[in-house]
């Protein structure tokens, strides 16, 4: 296939942080879901984000796309700092990919058609360009011969391996998964997780809220636990899993690690 | 074949462990009752209830059928001249309805007081019009970007020129008030329903916007129009506006019903559209923002698609009852198709004791037609959609 190579990697940070949350706050209304968030992430590092549900750890990625918005503190994507600029908030929503429990896939659109409608109108790539970059993700996340199908006629995991060829169509820096296997049957879960193992090889950024202890082990380099809105512990895999510091997070592995 | 074959799941059932053997090959459903008597007992007389209604629905067609077409057909009077063909005569004592004052008055009723030498323009009109609906409404059709290039700006244009008249070209101008009959029942139809859909589309998203000016301003027209009678719009348009600006400026008569028509129906899309939006889930949105598209890529390619889809029946709805409503613009001198009926009443040619009725029946038989047309029309796409993307 003749694409340019740069295509189909991860693309370069400008900066050797992808994200840097520096005293983030959030507050729906009078509840406090964020408290005073600060997390670094740099380049090629995968995050895996875990806590019981109603944590804030959600809320938190979705903060990085500005599909949420923060009230205090400040969030720098890759040099450029989410305000309520709209240009620069698009500027990151270009670059930020995001999978989302539900896929969120659009319905009345073909497969390919899902794929392409970004990078044409978005990255103003022409359509064959964009249709064969497409082919070369479905491929990559093994199921091109869905090309042609609408989103409703294929099975939730093949639905969440489109959302994330989609997401990768438009050459992100950084991927955030938002429970990407929640929302699945467990027969379906793998196939799921092994595209995502795969792009973590590739050496994309990656932040993940998941509950799939075993993947986070595999594939994180730090593992963030949150509860109440607060980061309680932030360790590598090992050491998160087999030596626990904080009360919470013991409570917490015990009650998901039987 | 093996043991296992042989014994059936109800006696391996009685042991505490089961494996199955071999698949079970699937079986055609058992047969239904089948025939006329089968489905007869099963949609028509399945209980008492449904009985009672069966009933109570036959006896009204039993009398309501049989005495429409004797009217309508049997004792219908299809040649004649004038009042003596539908007047009671010795050989025929009953009269039904009086086709031959129809087909007498047919292209006052279709053109109103259109010169007519220049009726021809109006006949194109009519074949330029039906070659745009139908090539709209033709999903399949080849070349479907030149058509709506076609119908929103060669159309418009062309009716313009060809109604209006436009002496350079030696069509000398035919005024507004010439105008009648379902010439101007289809254009005021056409105009509203074309109009109609794209402002009531802004306005439902001018309602959801995230800008207070934007959405107060929708919120108030909306309302205001919708707390209003049509009937009021047309006296504000046709007798009010005069008042307010120099007779020059004066616009139009019907081009001020048209105005008012159309952003009335507008109001009321409003609300049908933004049923639509609001059914569409929050995800869509965010997959949306999600991957890069701005506010009106979103809308364009992933919103109003989906949202347009789901309203399509009660636009079709809302779209019938405009139709219907353009009736209205009467009321203020405006000779559309049921006013020449009306007018046509009156002709002493023509007095008999069936003339208004027949007119009316008339009238009734082309409203109907079009709106069952449109209502047909919709259920089609409809399904043609819902096969489109079966989930």
């Amino acid at each position: 296939m003749a694409l340019a190579n740069s295509a189909l990697k991860p693309a370069p940070l400008k900066t050797g942080v992808a994200v840097d949350m520096i005293g983030v706050h959030k507050w729906y209304g009078d509840f406090h879901v964020l408290r005073d968030i600060n997390l670094r992430v740099t380049k090629s590092e995968r995050i895996v984000i875990c806590g019981p549900s109603g944590s804030g750890k959600s809320t938190m990625i979705r903060c990085i796309n500005r599909l949420e918005e923060h009230q205090k503190g400040s969030i720098i994507v890759d040099g450029t700092e989410l305000a309520n600029d709209l240009k620069k908030i698009d500027e990151v929503r270009r670059d930020v990919g995001m999978v989302f429990q539900h896929f969120n896939l659009f319905p009345h659109l073909t497969v390919l058609e899902n794929l392409t409608l970004a990078p044409i109108w978005v990255r103003k790539q022409p359509k064959k360009e964009a249709e064969e970059i497409a082919m070369h993700y479905l491929q990559r996340v093994k199921i091109p011969e869905q090309a042609g199908k609408f989103p409703g006629q294929l099975s939730g995991g093949q639905q969440q391996r489109v959302a994330i060829a989609r997401a990768l169509c438009m050459n992100p820096k950084i991927m955030l998964f938002d429970e990407p296997t929640s929302a699945l049957d467990p027969e379906m879960v793998k196939e799921v997780l092994d595209t995502m193992v795969q792009l973590a090889e590739d050496g994309m950024t990656m932040l993940c809220v998941t509950h799939e202890m075993s993947f986070a082990r595999q594939v994180a380099n730090r593992i963030v636990f949150m509860d109440e809105g607060q980061i309680v512990e932030v360790n590598e895999p090992k050491a998160f899993f087999d030596n626990p510091q904080h009360e919470r997070t013991r409570l917490f592995l015990s009650q998901i690690l039987h | 074949m093996s043991d296992i074959a042989t014994t059936t799941d109800a006696e391996l059932m009685e042991g505490p462990a089961f494996v199955r053997g071999q698949p079970l090959a699937p079986l055609p459903p058992p047969i239904k009752e089948g025939g006329a008597v089968g489905w007869m007992r099963k949609n028509l007389f399945s209980g008492v209830l449904n009985i009672a209604l069966t009933i109570v629905c036959a006896a009204l067609i039993v009398w309501i059928v049989p005495p429409l077409i004797k009217f309508l057909v049997i004792d219908a009077v299809w040649n004649g001249s004038g009042r003596a063909d539908c007047l009671q005569q010795p050989g025929q004592p009953e009269i039904g309805a009086c086709w031959a004052y129809v087909f007498d008055k047919i292209s006052f009723f279709t053109y109103g007081f259109y010169p007519i030498g220049e009726r021809w323009r109006v006949d194109v009109f009519f074949a330029l019009l039906t070659i745009g609906v139908g090539w709209m409404a033709w999903l399949n059709a080849p070349r479907r970007d030149i058509c709506m290039i076609y119908f929103f700006i060669v159309l418009p244009a062309a009716s313009l020129i060809l109604l209006l008249g436009w002496p350079p070209i030696g069509l000398p101008k035919v005024a507004t008030t010439q105008w009648g009959g379902v010439l101007v029942t289809v254009v005021v139809a056409s105009v509203g329903i074309v109009f109609s859909l794209p402002i009531g589309i802004v306005l439902a998203l001018g309602r959801r916007s995230k800008m207070p000016a934007v959405r107060l301003f929708s919120v108030m027209f909306i309302e205001f129009v919708r707390g209003v009678p049509l009937i009021t719009v047309l006296f504000m348009a046709s007798v009010m506006l005069p008042l307010f600006v120099p007779d020059t400026w004066s616009p139009d008569k019907l081009l001020r019903a048209l105005v008012g028509v159309s952003l009335f129906a507008a109001a009321y899309m409003a609300e049908v559209v933004r049923a639509g939006l609001q059914a569409i889930p929050k995800g869509q949105f965010e997959g949306a923002m999600a991957v890069g598209l701005g506010y009106w890529q979103t809308m364009r390619f992933i919103v109003l698609p989906q949202a347009l889809k789901i309203t399509i029946p009660n636009i079709v709805n809302t779209t019938i009852g405009l139709f219907k409503d353009t009736t209205l613009v009467f009321i203020v001198g405006i000779f559309d198709f049921l006013m020449t009926v009306e007018a046509g009443r009156g002709d002493p040619a023509w007095a008999t004791p069936v003339t208004s009725t027949t007119g009316y029946a008339f009238a009734a038989i082309f409203y109907l037609v079009f709106c069952y047309g449109m209502s047909r029309y919709a259920r089609f796409v409809e399904a043609r959609l819902a096969a489109g993307d079966r989930r």
